[in-house]
């Protein structure tokens, strides 16, 4: 039962990362796409304003997901970074050079070396979510074995995980099109909000088919984890559908209402339907299950105590972020004039 | 055959323990700089802040402000680099995760509730210096410096739980119990939590003070360079003779708790009383060439007593003995002399300040103030060479060995000279981004709006770009 808890707890972080930090990494992804220094100008000045006070924040998630699942799930944990190790510095290498790039081009001045500041930010947006989705893609196909010595390339480039990882990039585009169409219509920037409405269409379009895609393909993978998607966890898989259809409904109709919230739970019910569908399985393909692979108990009452202060630390702190980042009271450009 | 099999295994996982632990020392010694001006340059920067409110004074708020921008950038590769060492516990360690990840989890847990209210309310005090304005900016960068000084005891208490592992039960080579309190209040941490937390305060407030010191050099001696230097070398100075102490007793207590290590740290091969205390020195085949020995001074440093008994590292068979006792003793004693020196700068400062109420106008005082930064920082990574290293074979003290920690997967190697590259540019870009800024705050150009890689706004002046 405690163990159920705390692998409830992982995915409720692991689903924070994935939408807040989602869509900054979608940012990166849509600086790269807006084209060349004249025309990307504004969206690009757009993004960087949406991202820059809360990137490092909502970044966090990734370092308390990975703390919580060595310290609940250590043998899984151990396995994952074994048979997967390839991706995962590749993901690292992605992560060191975005933040670097986005930090270090803020503070350059002259267009050549914010160009390649900014492109290796906006480049690894893209390659860090593309390698962490064929890490999940690895598991959720049960490439990983338990005692496995070496990765091998065999574990995260089938179908399943090359699917699962554009899934990532295409959620990630997608929240932040989102997003940032409520960005720009509170700037009343009725240019961008169209920018943004065009790409939010096409990029929720991609993570569907992506979706439908990555479900057919798991048919041949892991026909355990399909059974579930397409039985205990239908409810969600459809909720999700819903919310996609009616998103990209919206973005037509030029609605406005609705739509951060709609493509927010469309994400939600993904991701909890891929947990709903592998219970109570840990690790598929390796009999590991969250009862029987968890931490002593000891250590899973302390990652829940540990995760309810956070709750009450962290949550306040990170409305009060949001909130004062919303009425555009923190400003990415402030940097200090003396007399103002 | 199944003794063959083992045999390889071993071979297997030796060959890469090397640059695994190679590739951790780079990428921990990097990231220890960035966070020690995370942990202690957000205090410095308020309490400058701080003295802007409160006196109304325009230049403190002036270096506030500029700070607060230098602190942005390294937060920000501190966060990074940080995030390299949370995966690399998984990918360069594995066995570690496997066997002891359910304990040595725990406290780094903790310092994730630290790192977000960090993370939050840096967001917040470095964007919001134009908008909220006076006290409530202040207020808001008061969680920043909490949060960092209670991040760095917890990640501290993973670290000492490292050397004195307690705190969980054993069945069968398997952690079956476990008691949260005690792994992160474990024998060692009351000393190392401490010392590094101090340390922290020291590297920040030296490094900082020494820019300004280098100021004062080149001729730069208005308030300006007085406040930036005086502000953080106080600080810094005033921890200086408690850090002393915490070393001294941290050293006593490794004496007692990790013999072998401290072994090493002073060259006592054998078991003996009235040890002599070598200073400097290089150990080669059982003599000590170059070091000044001081009689029986060990003894006595240890307990209080020439005749104490200080236990050797042939206590322990060789397997089991740390390698490369002379790279250990020499960084222990440099962090030590380091730390005199440090303690020097201050009393100087302060005999001056007694006497004439104003800083040494000296240049020398002015050239070791100068070196006090870079001195701090040495004394730091020595530090951590010392514990690091001393702990070998040992990942967790006398339970797991660091090469059954260490991945089965090939590659290290590549990783590694991966790291090395990728740090090096790191580095070298933070600095020279770092010293940008300094030359953009000397022109008084504060930065107009920084657009993101676009065209300049006004296409004529070009002059100066892309230098």
């Amino acid at each position: 039962m405690i163990s159920e808890a705390v692998g409830a707890i992982l995915l409720v972080v692991l689903t924070l990362y994935a939408i807040l930090a989602g869509a900054d990494f979608g940012g990166g992804l849509w600086d790269l796409l807006a084209g060349g220094d004249k025309r990307g100008r504004a969206p690009r000045q757009l993004i960087d304003e949406t991202i820059t006070p809360v990137w490092e924040a909502n970044h966090v998630w990734l370092i308390f997901a990975l703390v919580v699942f060595w310290t609940a799930f250590p043998t899984a944990f151990a396995a994952v970074m074994t048979a997967a190790a390839l991706p995962l510095w590749l993901a690292v290498l992605g992560i060191v050079l975005r933040g670097a790039g986005f930090a270090f081009r803020k503070e350059v001045h002259g267009l050549r070396s914010e160009r390649l500041l900014g492109a290796t930010f906006a480049v690894s947006s893209l390659l860090t979510p593309f390698f962490m989705g064929t890490v999940v893609g690895a598991v959720a196909a049960g490439r990983v074995a338990l005692d496995a010595e070496h990765s091998t390339l065999a574990a995260w480039t089938s179908p399943t995980s090359l699917l699962i990882g554009g899934l990532f990039v295409a959620v990630c585009a997608y929240l932040a099109a989102v997003f940032l169409i409520g960005e720009a219509i509170r700037r009343d920037d009725p240019r961008h909000e169209r920018y943004f409405r065009r790409r939010a269409a096409i990029a929720g379009a991609a993570a569907g088919a992506l979706s439908l895609a990555a479900l057919a393909e798991l048919h041949h993978s892991n026909v355990a984890l399909y059974h579930g998607l397409t039985g205990r966890a239908l409810p969600l898989v459809l909720l999700a559908t819903v919310c996609g259809l009616v998103v990209i409904s919206l973005l037509a109709l030029g609605r406005t209402r609705g739509l951060r919230a709609l493509s927010v739970l469309g994400v939600v019910a993904v991701v909890w339907g891929w947990g709903v569908a592998q219970y109570p399985t840990l690790l598929p393909g390796t009999g590991l299950t969250l009862a029987n692979g968890s931490a002593p108990h000891g250590t899973l009452v302390g990652v829940i105590v540990v995760f309810v202060a956070a709750v009450l630390l962290v949550g306040p702190g990170f409305l009060l972020l949001f909130w004062l980042h919303g009425r555009q009271l923190l400003e990415s450009d402030a940097h200090p004039t003396v007399h103002r | 055959m199944t003794a063959l099999l083992h045999a390889s295994a071993v071979l297997a996982t030796a060959r890469e323990v090397v640059p695994a632990r190679a590739q951790m020392a780079t990428t921990l010694g990097f990231h220890i700089i960035l966070a020690c001006f995370g942990i202690a340059f957000p205090t410095i920067v308020l309490v400058t802040e701080y003295i802007g409110l409160k006196r109304s004074d325009e230049v403190a708020m002036t270096l506030a402000r500029r700070w607060s921008q230098a602190l942005g950038v390294l937060v920000a590769v501190g966060a990074v680099t940080g995030t390299v060492l949370s995966f690399e516990m998984g990918l360069l360690w594995p066995g570690l995760m496997r066997k002891y990840g359910a304990v040595i989890g725990l406290p780094f847990s903790v310092e994730g509730i630290f790192f977000f209210l960090e993370a939050i309310f840096t967001g917040i005090y470095l964007y919001g210096w134009r908008r909220l304005r006076g006290w409530a900016h202040f207020w808001s960068g008061i969680p920043v410096a909490v949060s960092g000084i209670f991040g760095a005891i917890s990640v501290m208490a993973a670290n000492s739980w490292m050397n004195q592992p307690g705190g969980f039960t054993l069945r069968a080579g398997r952690v079956v119990a476990v008691e949260p309190w005690a792994v992160f209040f474990n024998r060692a941490s009351v000393y190392e939590m401490p010392h590094m937390v101090l340390a922290a305060y020291m590297v920040a407030g030296f490094g900082v003070a020494s820019v300004y010191a280098v100021g004062f050099l080149r001729g730069r001696r208005d308030r300006y360079h007085r406040l930036g230097f005086g502000i953080p070398f106080v600080l810094a100075a005033a921890l200086t003779p408690f850090q002393i102490f915490v070393g001294d007793t941290a050293a006593r207590a490794v004496a007692a708790d990790q013999p072998v290590k401290f072994a090493a740290m002073e060259y006592v091969a054998h078991t003996s009383r009235g040890v002599p205390e070598y200073v400097g020195g290089v150990y080669s085949g059982g003599h000590v060439y170059f070091g000044l020995a001081i009689p029986d001074f060990d003894s006595l440093l240890v307990g209080f007593s020439p005749h104490t008994k200080v236990l050797g590292w042939d206590s322990v068979a060789p397997v089991d003995r740390p390698p490369a006792p002379t790279l250990i003793h020499l960084a222990f004693d440099a962090m030590v002399g380091l730390a005199f020196l440090l303690l020097g700068a201050g009393l100087w400062a302060l005999v001056v300040w007694r006497r004439r109420r104003a800083l040494p106008e000296h240049r020398w005082f002015w050239c070791l103030a100068a070196a006090c930064g870079p001195a701090a920082l040495v004394a730091m990574e020595c530090g951590w060479i010392v514990t690091e290293v001393g702990r070998q074979p040992w990942v967790v003290y006398r339970l797991l060995t660091t090469a059954q920690a260490a991945t089965t997967n090939q590659g290290v190697i590549e990783s590694l000279s991966g790291v090395i590259v990728l740090y090096a540019v790191l580095g070298v870009v933070t600095v020279v981004i770092l010293r940008l800024l300094a030359r953009r705050w000397r022109e008084g150009d504060e930065g107009e709006a920084s657009v993101p890689y676009g065209p300049p706004r006004h296409p004529a002046p070009v002059a100066g770009e892309g230098t």
